[in-house]
């Protein structure tokens, strides 16, 4: 047998050479100093959009490789395609924020670049022990980032905390692995779905282990009740890894839960699906209501992001019925995109009203923004309209198509508590509104033209690629699972 | 090109330009409310060619423009617009109001004029876009985005309270129109198409089903008219929002409600509609009541006219619900009459807190010896509001009150004697807050020395107030042009009715 040939890494292309490009800038970083605190953002994106090019080349020819444990197909194609995005929009929002908090360390985004390979491994997993590696890859750099303001206590709080608790959930995502193969003697996704297809002697321990590698990743994708690290993570680290926590993390969980679930479990749908049934419910209702009781800006946007986890949950909650199955995965891909512009942007503005230790960050800060900053606070509403799902705005049709696969798939209450969700968070985006519409206060902001550029361009993004939204879900629904 | 340039396009779409010459103004400009007034009156302009287009004799939708614009996954998404005898009097009635609401903030925004002339264009964008759409996923998205503009207006610019307004505001609507989406929703998927035409001719759907489709979409308007017990969120908008605000809010954003029962409930789901005929007409009738009580002890006179409200379009609830020609027809009618006598109403009350900056009964009291056009004016819009024979108002509610008498049309249970008995209590009950109103503002001596000095109406209040009152005549003599317009729309729905048994409710 021989373990991979030329073919399989032409198909691991785009994470091949995001790998080396990494590995390339941290001996930049290691021996140009000086030069590198300057030009890594501007290697790292072009390495990312390399990345992308490779990606998109890959439509419409889905394989496998390397003897089935890794999958190219559209799928993983187009989560690449958003971690790139992602990751570009992160790296503009860190450049002047690192900067202006010293932090300007070139390691950053050497860091960023390996976390963004191991979302992309999620997404490309075809064997439970990728996905283990992958979730190892994504996260260990995270930890690091997430401690980067070191010796900021907070921040160093927040790396230690998502460092115990991830160690934590990878625990239990290695015991799941563990029972799933005892099951079914195979780790193989495609393995598992024939073996439990012919029968199985223990059926339970399938079971028992598909629930423990759920509770492993609904942690990374902050479902609740496995959320608790969410709040303090994000507000303690540098927001600008925030933001690209909350965009890319959640990509790299809800990949590996959308193949894992459809490709290898569907026939234990009609056990497990009530129990991703009350983790969608729970995320939905206990996410908004918590962010309701928030004074701190970056502590509401990191509730609000644990209720859109519980939004793309519901399109999981799906996954077991074949006729809704194909827009299930184009749905929640077209809710990551849009989720992912919006979140970008609104953190955005949290950078530009952000100030040195942690302040800037109450909502009484930003009063009277719409008057002294009409741009920004104009970006800002439409953030938080898109959020709630307000036409004309890209979370509309992201919750307008979302919702049409839960109806599809005739889960008529689950629709019925979503929107309900969704009526709750208006009520806490629109304070942050009337906070800055209709409160008088003079908050100053640091214009800074990245900044500037992500926040505006993401805001103008949002409203106009809501008209556009048809290819965009064309393209989302060209991202097929590959079963071989 | 061709396509705005379509009447209709051209009518939805043409405030944009006003809003974007208003993007290039400096802020606090004063150019920025002319530009915002010609912008309007344009639209009215477009909006009086296109009542020349339109064939009053033809039942069926006109001017339509049908266009593919969202094709994913088997859905076809159309652009549709189209006008019939529905909705062409709601469309000039908006196209009115707006110029005349505008011309009535020169005094009252001082603050941030640009962005406000800019909301209440967007506004105005959504508000004819809404009555104008023909495809529900286009409905829903002229629907909702009138809510920002909305929101904005009574946040920024309202009273004291104009921040929780708004709030309250915003999730009341949201809170109904989530629910339509759904029903929205589940039409796409078990229908296949979003056109409204296409559904209606399609039909058949179980009745189980209708019954739950009605109510999600009726949530949504019942929110909105807003029908008892809904109603809690418009008495905070209307006090809170500022008088320009107030005007198209009761003149035209209501209406969405109540012309959203009559294009949507009762054309998708008309099995469901007879059998919740009885329902909708005692909702109605309790609203209609409960206003006009409610009305009369309010001692801030724009809450009156807030409460009010609720009473009159209990009205219209009343007549659409009667289901047959009297009743649509009347209906519509006054759906245009309140907008014209509540609009002219809100301008009254909003004249004189520029003056006293009070709306407090108390503080007035012989102001027809201080202003005395401006009384004679009140004393018009509010015989005109409770119905005086001769006036518009007395023309939509008789003829409401005939619908639901259910005189003429031997349509099984809907017509009521109860119903009709109630609501013209409901008449006389509109007669004593009114009246009293007037009476403790205009009548007696002058109590109060802060009123002595006050100026009657300015040239520019009274080209306000004179297009309104002309119209009250107007309607109230010579109803029939209405009338010949709305009659061949109404008489197409209300045959699609005659075939249906009444069936206990499921």
């Amino acid at each position: 047998m021989e373990f991979f040939n030329s073919a399989d890494l032409l198909h691991a292309l785009p994470l091949i050479f995001l790998m080396s490009w990494a590995t390339i800038l941290l001996l930049v970083a290691a021996f140009a100093r000086a030069a590198s605190e300057r030009i890594m953002p501007a290697l790292a994106a072009a390495g990312l959009l390399l990345t992308g090019y490779f990606a998109a080349r890959q439509f419409g020819n889905p394989a496998s490789a390397f003897n089935g444990m890794f999958a190219a197909d559209g799928f993983s194609a187009f989560i690449t395609l958003l971690l790139v995005l992602s990751g570009l929009l992160a790296i503009a929002l860190s450049s002047d924020y690192l900067k202006r908090m010293s932090l300007n360390r070139p390691e950053y985004y050497v860091l960023m670049l390996f976390s963004i390979t191991g979302m992309m491994l999620m997404a490309s997993a075809a064997d439970l022990i990728v996905v283990f590696l992958a979730l190892e890859l994504l996260s260990i750099p995270l930890y690091v980032l997430a401690a980067f303001a070191q010796p900021e206590p907070r921040s160093e709080e927040a790396g230690l905390k998502y460092f115990l608790l991830g160690a934590f959930a990878s625990g239990f995502l290695l015991f799941g692995i563990a029972l799933v193969y005892g099951a079914t003697a195979t780790t193989s996704l495609t393995g598992i779905f024939i073996a439990a297809q012919s029968g199985l002697e223990q059926p339970l321990y399938l079971l028992i282990g598909a629930a423990l590698i759920l509770v492993g990743l609904a942690f990374k994708v902050a479902a609740v009740p496995f959320h608790m690290w969410t709040p303090d993570v994000y507000e303690g680290s540098p927001t600008s890894v925030t933001a690209f926590m909350a965009a890319g993390a959640k990509i790299g969980g809800f990949a590996a839960l959308i193949r894992i679930f459809i490709v290898a479990l569907p026939s234990i749908s009609e056990q497990i699906v009530p129990v991703l049934w009350a983790l969608t419910a729970l995320t939905l209702i206990g996410g908004n209501l918590l962010a309701i009781a928030q004074n701190n800006v970056k502590r509401m946007l990191a509730y609000s992001s644990i209720s859109h986890a519980g939004f793309l949950l519901m399109a999981l909650v799906v996954y077991g019925q074949d006729a809704a199955r194909f827009d299930v995965v184009a749905s929640a891909l077209f809710y990551l995109l849009a989720f992912i512009i919006t979140s970008s942007g609104s953190w955005g503005v949290v950078i530009a009203l952000e100030k040195q230790a942690g302040k800037g960050l109450e909502f009484s800060d930003y009063a009277g923004l719409g008057r002294t900053q009409p741009v920004l606070a104009l970006a800002m509403a439409v953030f938080m309209l898109s959020f709630t799902g307000v036409p004309p705005t890209l979370g509309f049709a992201g919750k307008f198509y979302l919702f049409r696969a839960v109806l599809e798939g005739e889960y008529v209450g689950l629709a019925i508590l979503g929107m309900l969700a969704s009526l709750i968070s208006a009520y806490y985006y629109l304070r942050l509104i009337v906070v800055m519409y209709m409160q008088t206060g003079n908050p100053k902001i640091h214009s800074e033209r990245w900044l500037n550029l992500t926040t505006v361009g993401a805001a103008i993004g949002v409203v106009v690629l809501f008209f556009a939204s048809e290819p965009l879900f064309d393209l989302a629904a060209l991202a097929l699972l590959h079963v071989n | 090109m061709d396509f705005l340039l379509q009447p209709l396009n051209l009518v939805i779409f043409f405030p944009l330009l006003g809003v974007l010459a208003l993007l290039f103004l400096k802020e606090r400009e004063s150019l920025a409310r002319w530009v915002s007034l010609i912008t309007a009156l344009i639209t009215f302009g477009i909006s009086l060619w296109v009542l020349g287009l339109f064939d009053a004799a033809n039942p069926d939708l006109q001017l339509t423009v049908v266009r593919d614009w969202i094709q994913v996954a088997g859905w076809n998404i159309r652009y549709a617009v189209g006008v019939d005898g529905l909705s062409i009097l709601l469309v000039l009635l908006t196209t009115f109001l707006t110029p005349i609401a505008i011309l009535s903030t020169w005094r009252a925004v001082e603050d941030r004029v640009r962005d406000f002339q800019l909301f209440f264009l967007l506004l105005e964008v959504g508000m004819l876009g809404v009555f104008l759409a023909q495809e529900l996923f286009l409905f829903y998205i002229f629907w909702e985005f009138t809510l920002v503009p909305m929101y904005f207006l009574i946040g920024i610019w309202g009273g004291p309270k104009r921040m929780y307004a708004a709030i309250k505001f915003f999730l009341y609507t949201m809170a109904g129109s989530i629910l339509m989406l759904l029903a929205i929703l589940w039409l796409g998927i078990n229908q296949g198409s979003f056109y409204l035409p296409d559904l209606i001719a399609i039909g058949g759907i179980p009745a189980d089903i209708q019954y739950w489709l009605f109510i999600a979409f009726a949530a949504a308007f019942a929110i909105k008219v807003p029908m008892w017990p809904l109603h809690s969120w418009l008495p905070d908008a209307h006090v809170q929002a500022p008088t320009a605000g107030s005007v198209i809010l009761a003149g035209v954003l209501l209406k969405m409600g109540t012309y959203g029962f009559l294009r949507f409930n009762l054309q998708l789901f008309p099995q469901t509609s007879v059998q919740l005929a009885p329902v909708m007409g005692v909702l109605a009738v309790i609203g209609i009541i409960y206003g006009a009580i409610v009305s009369y002890p309010q001692s801030d006179v724009k809450k009156l006219v807030a409460y009010s409200s609720i009473s009159h379009l209990g009205f219209v609830v009343l007549g659409l619900f009667a289901l047959n020609q009297q009743g649509i027809s009347g209906a519509i009618l006054q759906m245009v009459n309140h907008g014209i006598s509540t609009g002219a109403l809100f301008l009254i009350v909003g004249f004189i807190y520029e003056r006293r900056h009070t709306r407090e009964m108390d503080e007035f009291g012989g102001l027809w010896k201080v202003m005395p056009v401006y009384a004679v004016l009140t004393l018009i819009v509010a015989l005109s509001s409770m119905g005086l024979p001769g006036l518009n108002g007395f023309v939509g509610e008789f003829t409401i009150l005939l619908g639901a008498w259910g005189g003429g049309v031997a349509n099984g249970p809907y017509g009521s004697y109860l119903f009709a008995g109630l609501a013209a209590v409901g008449v006389i009950l509109a007669a004593v807050y009114m009246l009293f109103m007037f009476q403790k503002l205009f009548l007696g001596p002058v109590t109060n020395k802060k009123n002595e000095g006050l100026k009657d109406l300015s040239a520019r209040e009274l080209a306000i107030l004179i297009p309104l009152l002309v119209l009250i005549f107007w309607i109230g003599l010579y109803p029939q042009p209405f009338f010949a317009l709305i009659g061949p729309a109404v008489a197409k729905l209300t045959a699609s009715f005659s075939g249906i048994a009444y069936l206990p409710i499921p």
